[in-house]
């Protein structure tokens, strides 16, 4: 089970992936041996997955970001299964999620402009299996977007 | 814009997987000197390309097993100040996500909580009473991948 220390730590990380262990002892004022005992543990666990580097895609040119919710056909019994491996293929797909609720799915697609959307649209989506309805929502502006939970 | 080679494409996909990854590792997967690989970071760097890191964590081991994804329509359109209402929701520290869209609603949320009922509380007592909430729509995570996009 984590105690306050892991919980420390992990907010100082949450907080800023970059910093080192040195820095992480020095902000939290656990000794530096604790630090990489517990970082270890942690890792080991699995509570800490990876420290990965974002990509900001409009510095690659992707201007246009669209999330894709779909309602499936869920009188085929594989409807899901398909539907997910089809679209794992699609490059511009940053984000597959399932749920529980109105909407089946949902794809977090990013394109160059709007014609380079229309035609992965067209060409790529509308061919995914099962799927009974999309809806499309135009990423305007992102306000906030940090993976932080409140630990 | 920057345009990337074949090696750059690699380079992404490694980091985005493992953002800590020695110089030493990369440049045997990759073929390449270790200054070789600094320089590729450096310039990848500068050109905003790799815009920072996020610390990956397993929000069911720390006791978050609840996301909901919620679209948010404005009652009063024109009456109430966006910046208030994005200032107000961004301020919740369940809401991971903020996004202003243009479809079916103004808003797109994010929101992580211990369980149904912690959800519940975070839906009533903080994202109902925000200033110009109108319709809410509510689908509950079940699964979800993040894809390393088009390199």
């Amino acid at each position: 089970m984590l105690d306050d220390t892991d919980r420390r730590l992990l907010r100082q990380l949450q907080a800023d992936p970059t910093l080192s262990v040195a820095d992480l002892s020095e902000a939290t004022r656990i000794a530096p041996a604790t630090c990489y005992k517990r970082l270890d543990r942690l890792h080991e666990t699995g509570v800490i997955r990876a420290t990965r580097s974002v990509i900001n895609w409009a510095a690659l040119g992707y201007t246009v970001e669209v999330s894709l919710r779909i309602t499936l056909d869920k009188t085929q019994a594989r409807a899901f299964d398909d539907f997910l491996a089809a679209a794992r293929d699609i490059a511009e797909v940053l984000e597959i999620q399932t749920f529980l609720g109105r909407t089946d799915a949902r794809l977090s697609l990013i394109a160059r402009d709007l014609g380079h959307y229309q035609q992965i649209y067209r060409d790529r989506i509308l061919a995914l299996p099962h799927i009974a309805d999309i809806e499309a929502l135009m990423n305007v502006a992102t306000i906030k977007d940090s993976p932080s939970l409140p630990i | 814009m920057m345009d990337l080679d074949t090696t750059d494409r690699a380079l992404l996909r490694a980091l985005q997987e493992d953002a800590g990854a020695k110089s030493a590792t990369l440049g045997r997967r990759l073929g390449l000197s270790q200054p070789a690989i600094w320089r590729r970071i450096k310039r990848l760097v500068e050109a905003g390309v790799i815009a920072g890191r996020r610390l990956d964590l397993d929000a069911g081991k720390l006791g978050f097993g609840v996301t909901v994804f919620l679209g948010v329509k404005l009652a009063t359109k024109g009456r109430v100040s966006l910046e208030d209402f994005e200032r107000a929701v961004s301020a919740i520290p369940e809401v991971q996500t903020v996004q202003h869209v243009l479809g079916l609603y103004d808003y797109r949320l994010r929101v992580t909580a211990r369980d149904l009922a912690d959800f519940e509380r975070v839906l009533r007592r903080r994202i109902m009473t925000l200033p110009g909430v109108g319709n809410v729509e509510a689908n509950v995570l079940l699964s979800e991948e993040r894809r390393p996009g088009p390199l």
